[in-house]
C-alpha cells in the first residue's frame, strides 16, 4: 500500500474530497458528545459544597479556554507550514481558525464573567489569567483585522504568517509579564496530571467529555471554514483569470 | 548605516518631519488627564507614572508609520532593499532613528510633566530610566508593525490594533518599576525584566521586520 502522508492534503482537491464525507460525522459526533457532557454535567452531578450550582459552568469555561489556546497554536503550526512548505491549504486553515478562536476566546471570557459573579462577587477582575485571555483576544483581532486589510491573497497569508509567530512570542511573554503584575483570584491548576490537586473525580469525567466535544466541534469548524475558503480562493482566481481573458 | 541613521533623523527633524509633534501630542495628553479624572493632588501622583507611560506609548505610536511608508511610497525604500546594505540593518537603523526622535525626546519629556501630575519625588529617577530602557523596544516593535503595514493605506488604526498588543510586556515592567519604587520595593527585577525586552526586540525585530519588507517589497 502506497505509504500515506499528511501531506497529501495539502492538495486542495485532496482535502475536500475528503472532508466532505467526514464533516457530517464530525458534527454529529461533537453534538453527542458536547450532549451527553451537558446533560450529565448539569443534571447528573452534586452540587460542590462551596461553589453550589454555579461550579456547573465549567463545562463550558473550561473547554472553551483550553480551545482558544489551541486555535493560536494551531494557527502558529499551520503558518509555519505556509512559510515553509507553501501550501495553501495550511495558510487558508490558519485564516479559517482565527474567528473560531475568537468565538472560543469570547465564551471563556464571557462564562468566566458569569462564574466570576456568584464566586468572587464580580463579573471583572484583573487577574493574571483573565487579563491574559483578554490580550489574545486583542492578538487575534489584529490576525484578522491584517488579513481583511491586504489585498493580495498570497501576500496576506505571508503578513499574518509572520505576524503570528511574532504574536506568539510577545502573547507568552504577556502570560509571565502579567503575573508579575498581579497575583489574581483565578485558582491555579485543576486540571494537572498530580491526583492531588485534579477537580473532584465526579466533576472530571463530564469535564472530559465535554473537553472532547469542543475538540470535535473545533475540529469540525475548522475544515468548514477553510473549504469555503478553499473555494473563495478558487472563484477569485476565475474571476482574475476572466478577466484577463476579456483584455 | 550611519549615514541612513542621519539622513532620517534629518528628515524628521525638518519641517513636516514630525518631531515636535510627537512631543506635543505627549504634553496635551497629560494635560487631558487632570481635566478627566479631577485635579485632586494625591490621585493624580498615584496615576502619574502609569498615565506618563501611556502618553509616552501613544505618542510613539502616532509616529510608527513613517518610519518607512514615506520610503515605501516614493520608491526609496525598493532602492535601500536592494542596496548592499542588508535590509535587516536597513531596519535597524530606521527604528534607531525612529528613537532618536521619539522615543529619546520623551523620555526626556516626561520628568517634566510629572510635575504637572504631581509625580512622587522618588519615582522620578526610575521613571526616566525606565522610559529611556524601555521606549526603544517600542520603536523596534513599532518598527515591526510598520513594516507589516507599509502597502496599506490609512493603515494607521491597523497598525495601532495590532502594535498596542505587542506593547504590553514593556508597558507592564516599565509601569511596574515605577510602582514599585513609589512603594518602596525593591524594582531590580522588572527593571532587568523591561531591559531584557528591550533587548531581545533589539536583537530580533530587524529580522522580522526586513522579512516582513521583502514580503511587501514583492
Amino acid at each position: 500500500m502506497k505509504n500515506m502522508s499528511l501531506w497529501e492534503y495539502a492538495n486542495p482537491k485532496k482535502f475536500m474530497a475528503t472532508t466532505t464525507p467526514l464533516l457530517p460525522w464530525l458534527f454529529a459526533l461533537s453534538a453527542f458528545l458536547l450532549t451527553a457532557a451537558l446533560i450529565w454535567g448539569f443534571f447528573f452531578t452534586p452540587e460542590d459544597y462551596r461553589q453550589g450550582a454555579t461550579v456547573k459552568i465549567i463545562y463550558l469555561h473550561v473547554p472553551s479556554a483550553l480551545m482558544a489556546i489551541n486555535a493560536w497554536l494551531m494557527m502558529l503550526v499551520a503558518s509555519l507550514i505556509w512559510l515553509i512548505r507553501r501550501h495553501h491549504v495550511s495558510a487558508l486553515a490558519a485564516k479559517a481558525a482565527a474567528p473560531v478562536g475568537i468565538a472560543m476566546t469570547i465564551i471563556a471570557l464571557l462564562t468566566g464573567a458569569i462564574w466570576g459573579k456568584p464566586m468572587w462577587g464580580t463579573y471583572w477582575a484583573w487577574d493574571p489569567r483573565l487579563t491574559s485571555f483578554l490580550i489574545l483576544f486583542f492578538f487575534y483581532l489584529g490576525y484578522v483585522a491584517l488579513w481583511s486589510a491586504i489585498e493580495d491573497p498570497d501576500t496576506a497569508a505571508d503578513l499574518t504568517s509572520v505576524l503570528c509567530i511574532v504574536g506568539s512570542v510577545f502573547a507568552l511573554l504577556s502570560r509571565y509579564a502579567v503575573n508579575f503584575w498581579n497575583q489574581g483570584l483565578h485558582q491555579g491548576a485543576s486540571l494537572s496530571l498530580d491526583k492531588e490537586e485534579n477537580v473532584a473525580d465526579v466533576f472530571y469525567h463530564p469535564l472530559l467529555l465535554s473537553i472532547a466535544g469542543f475538540v470535535i466541534l473545533f475540529l469540525g469548524l475548522v475544515l468548514l471554514r477553510t473549504r469555503s475558503e478553499i473555494r473563495f480562493r478558487r472563484s477569485h482566481a476565475l474571476r482574475i483569470r476572466a478577466r484577463r481573458a476579456n483584455g | 548605516m550611519i549615514a541612513l541613521l542621519i539622513r532620517d533623523i534629518r528628515l524628521s527633524v525638518r519641517a513636516g518631519g514630525g518631531f515636535g509633534l510627537g512631543l506635543a501630542f505627549f504634553l496635551i495628553v497629560v494635560v487631558l488627564v487632570p481635566f478627566a479624572i479631577g485635579p485632586e493632588k494625591e490621585l493624580l501622583g498615584r496615576i502619574s507614572a502609569g498615565v506618563l507611560w501611556i502618553g509616552a506609548l501613544l505618542a510613539a505610536l502616532l509616529s510608527l508609520d513613517r518610519i518607512f511608508a514615506l520610503d515605501f511610497e516614493d520608491g526609496s525604500l525598493l532602492l535601500l532593499a536592494t542596496s548592499p546594505l542588508p535590509l535587516e540593518g536597513v531596519t535597524l537603523t530606521k527604528a534607531l532613528a525612529h528613537w532618536f526622535t521619539t522615543g529619546l525626546p520623551l523620555s526626556v519629556a516626561a520628568p517634566f510633566l510629572g510635575f504637572l501630575l504631581h509625580l512622587p519625588p522618588e519615582a522620578y529617577t526610575y521613571l526616566l530610566l525606565t522610559l529611556l530602557i524601555g521606549t526603544p523596544a517600542l520603536s523596534f516593535i513599532g518598527s515591526f508593525g510598520a513594516a507589516l503595514t507599509v502597502g496599506v493605506r490609512r493603515g494607521g488604526l491597523l497598525l495601532s490594533i495590532l502594535v498596542l498588543p505587542l506593547y504590553v510586556p514593556t508597558l507592564i515592567f516599565g509601569a511596574e518599576t515605577v510602582r514599585r519604587v513609589m512603594m518602596g520595593s525593591d524594582p531590580k527585577t522588572t527593571l532587568l525584566m523591561l531591559a531584557g525586552i528591550t533587548a531581545g526586540t533589539i536583537a530580533l525585530l530587524p529580522f522580522a521586520a526586513a522579512k516582513t519588507l521583502k514580503i511587501n517589497l514583492r
